[in-house]
């Protein structure tokens, strides 16, 4: 195995690659190459795995303070300072419960499906440019194996709600399967648009361009994001597209039956898919590691996990703000207005970068032209589609009228004034 | 190829279910996402109150109407005092009417908010409304407690007037909350009824007509939501009311969004009322004394109220005794909740919860 150029010191940390790479190259020195990817493996997948356990628990706290200070409470204050060892109480209560089985499930699937569930949200980490060189696997298919993992959900889910043999567990797997496989088509071809432009599906391909180009894709491509971003939500399951487990409906939807560590599997899962939503969402459309130079001087690693925590924060504000929607209003806007936005992005997009190849335009004059013509675009669509399929609800003003007499009614005569 | 075997799902929505607002079942018979029946099934909290109320003396009785509706204790207190005074043929003092409006219209307040803030939960809304509601409703529960102690169940009212006259503080904290009311109202107002999600999940859903609904016996902002002008405040004034200048709050159609913006009018309605009741509270007694065993002359009396929920009545019948004969109530939250099947079959799961959270229904009150 050989390492190009001059190896960075280890205490560098605005790398945190570096250190690996040194320990890596002498091992490569002494050891056979086997030992070297066994070693790097074994350190990545730690590093990683780490990486979404601390995430998830951090979260915990993080949602439970951000959504107390939305509704106007002060959230977990008691264990620790500011509340910061609560996450730690919430982990060791559901610990200590009896996780239950239901008699009339099939416990095979109903013990695999919390496990599974952490799976892809562990997977869909190995693919991020956390740094300029901190990639675990630098894929060069990193959003179509992004998009793959991520499916898996839907199934787990589903396992989840039918073998825990309960009414409202189908009737929450249900609406995942409905939800899910509606909002993947949008997803995907939103994502699409990304690809177009930066021409590779590896993400730190698509970082790279942007750190070549100046700009953020979010900039060129701002009606993707937006699609991308709602149909995100509505696959982690969070307000206002959270009735797979729609709490005042059907209770806890698919995992009703779980309870204990199994429970907090889910509950983990859930963070840590809102956590990669935001990863996602930093690195292909706002520059991953790169902050318009500003890298040079923070770790880049810092840029990306502010990026995500932000994006984070936008979901958090969301769940804290938004009611839920109903299921057929759901897949109404997946199908009647994210899909044929999507599409015509996609159109629009491959137009623009046929005549950017075709002319051989310079790419500092196109790009800015592009982001104008596409943020133009993407309001006017928006606005006119939302006003062509206008919904119906609009006929009656919002305030009560307002009647100042009625008959007197003397008590045990009719009541003539009623009607 | 053999046809598809389909059958109902038939799920129990209850006793123990997030939004069923206690102990209240429904089986309900789905067709996928569809309602295709509902069946009631009350009584889970069933106290036997009526029963109970004939053994004791009219004055031991005040405390369970605190029980019945434990979200607005205080318009229950109203109700029966108003028909145990009617039987007895005892007078209030005029500061005593006052009083009552009062604190009946506070109540109301902080009920409409409970009640607004518990329906956008319903909606999905995961616990903001509610939150910015309960901030306001412990605002006025603090009036209560600096008047009578208590903050839920206050206890307050009496035959023949009220237990405690208000203390000197509660006037300017009184008048701070009714300028700073309309003001939170306002915001309340911009933050849901703009709601386009708020729009799309509560209008033309669970619309109730406005013939069914008389029909049904329906009452309050349920009734008023569906175009039909009706409050006893304005066609049988008690207490004050015909002193009061204030408007009745009328929705248009009679769905879920209706019934909103009927309780959300009637809060800015009730700070009125406050407002001109705190200006023209007279001086004087706050009640008049009775006999420890009030023994009202043989005969029967009716009083009703306009309470948060509906129409509140209690017909009590007197045999001479101490103890009523007859206790019986008329609570609005069972007869509102009677065209729940009419609204919601052929609507899906999500309005079925929101449809009965608009109710709002206590189960205190439907059971008793």
């Amino acid at each position: 195995m050989t390492f190009p150029g001059p190896l960075a010191p280890w205490y560098d940390f605005r790398d945190l690659s570096n250190a690996v790479e040194r320990l890596l190259s002498w091992l490569s020195d002494i050891g056979p190459d086997w030992l070297v990817y066994v070693v790097s493996a074994v350190i990545g997948g730690t590093a990683i795995f780490l990486f979404v356990a601390a995430t998830a628990v951090a979260n915990i706290w993080v949602e439970r303070r951000v959504v107390a200070r939305i509704q106007v409470r002060r959230g977990p204050n008691r264990a620790g300072p500011w509340g910061l060892l609560q996450p730690i109480a919430d982990m060791t209560k559901l610990m200590q419960k009896e996780a239950l089985l239901p008699r009339a499930g099939d416990p095979v699937v109903f013990l695999l499906a919390p496990i599974l569930a952490f799976g892809p949200a562990l997977l869909v980490w190995g693919v991020f440019p956390f740094g300029k060189g901190m990639t675990f696997v630098d894929l060069n298919v990193g959003v179509l194996y992004i998009i793959a993992v991520t499916s898996v959900t839907t199934i787990v889910l589903f396992m989840a709600g039918w073998s825990s043999n309960n009414k409202y567990s189908l009737l929450g797997a249900i609406r995942v399967i409905a939800m899910l496989l509606s909002y993947e088509v949008p997803l995907v071809l939103a994502l699409l648009g990304v690809v177009l432009f930066a021409g590779t599906m590896s993400l730190s391909g698509i970082v790279a361009w942007q750190h070549d180009m100046r700009i953020w894709l979010f900039l060129v491509q701002p009606l993707a994001f937006v699609i991308y971003f709602i149909c995100a939500t509505a696959e982690i399951n969070r307000t206002p597209t959270d009735i797979a487990e729609a709490e005042s409906e059907i209770v806890a939807g698919y995992h009703t039956e779980y309870s204990g560590i199994q429970f907090g599997l889910f509950y983990a899962v859930e963070l840590v898919n809102a956590m990669a939503l935001g990863a996602i969402a930093a690195t292909l459309f706002f520059g991953g590691w790169w902050l318009f130079g500003l890298d040079r001087w923070i770790p880049g690693w810092m840029i990306f996990i502010g990026k995500v925590y932000l994006i984070y924060f936008l979901l958090i504000w969301l769940r804290g703000t938004l009611p839920r929607l109903r299921i057929d209003q759901l897949m109404a806007f997946a199908w009647k207005f994210l899909l044929p936005l999507a599409l015509v992005n996609i159109m629009v997009g491959a137009l623009e970068v046929l005549l950017w190849v075709e002319y051989d335009l310079s790419a500092g004059l196109v790009l800015p032209v592009f982001s104008v013509v596409n943020l133009s675009l993407a309001v006017l669509l928006v606005v006119g589609w939302m006003r062509f399929m206008a919904f119906p609800f609009h006929r009656l003003p919002s305030r009560a009228r307002l009647v100042h007499d009625i008959p007197v009614v003397a008590p045990g005569a009719p009541a003539g004034g009623a009607a | 190829m053999p046809e598809l075997r389909t059958e109902p799902l038939v799920v129990n929505f209850g006793p123990q279910h997030p939004s069923t607002h206690g102990v209240f079942r429904m089986r309900v018979v789905l067709d996928g996402e569809r309602v295709v029946d509902v069946e009631m099934a009350m009584g889970y909290l069933h106290r036997s109150m009526e029963k109970l109320a004939e053994e004791r003396t009219y004055t031991q009785n005040i405390p369970f109407t605190d029980r019945m509706d434990y979200l607005s204790a205080m318009t229950g207190n109203l109700a029966y005092c108003l028909a145990a005074e009617k039987l007895a043929g005892i007078e209030v003092p005029e500061r005593a009417q006052y009083l009552r409006v009062i604190f009946a219209e506070l109540q109301r307040i902080a009920n409409h908010g409970m009640a607004i803030g518990i329906f956008l939960n319903d909606c999905g809304a995961w616990q903001t409304p509610v939150m910015y509601m309960l901030r306001e409703r412990e605002k006025i529960l603090d009036l209560f407690e600096m008047t009578c102690g208590a903050r839920l169940t206050t206890n307050y009212m009496r035959i023949g007037g009220v237990s405690f006259d208000i203390p000197k503080e509660f006037m300017p904290q009184a008048t701070a909350l009714v300028e700073e009311l309309p003001d939170r109202i306002a915001e309340y107002e911009g933050l849901l009824l703009e709601n386009e999600i708020l729009q799309a999940r509560a209008r033309d859903t669970g619309i109730l007509p406005a013939d069914l609904a008389i029909a049904s016996s329906v009452s309050g902002p349920v009734l008023r939501s569906t175009g039909v002008a009706w409050d006893i405040r304005k066609a049988d004034p008690y207490c004050v009311y015909d002193r009061m200048e204030f408007d009745i709050a009328v929705g248009y159609q009679g769905d879920n969004y209706d019934r909103l913006l009927v309780r959300m009018e009637e809060m800015r309605q009730s700070v009125r009322i406050i407002r001109q009741a705190l200006e023209q509270l007279p001086p004087g007694p706050f009640k008049t004394d009775i006999p420890l065993a009030l023994r009202p002359p043989v005969g029967e009396a009716y009083a009703r109220i306009e309470s948060p929920k509906g129409e509140l009545g209690f017909y009590l019948v007197s045999d001479g005794g101490p103890t009523p004969y007859r206790f019986h109530v008329r609570s609005p939250s069972l007869l509102n909740l009677t065209p729940l099947k009419e609204m919601t079959v052929g609507q899906t799961v999500a309005d079925l919860v929101v449809t009965l959270g608009s109710i709002d229904i206590n189960l205190g009150e439907v059971d008793r």
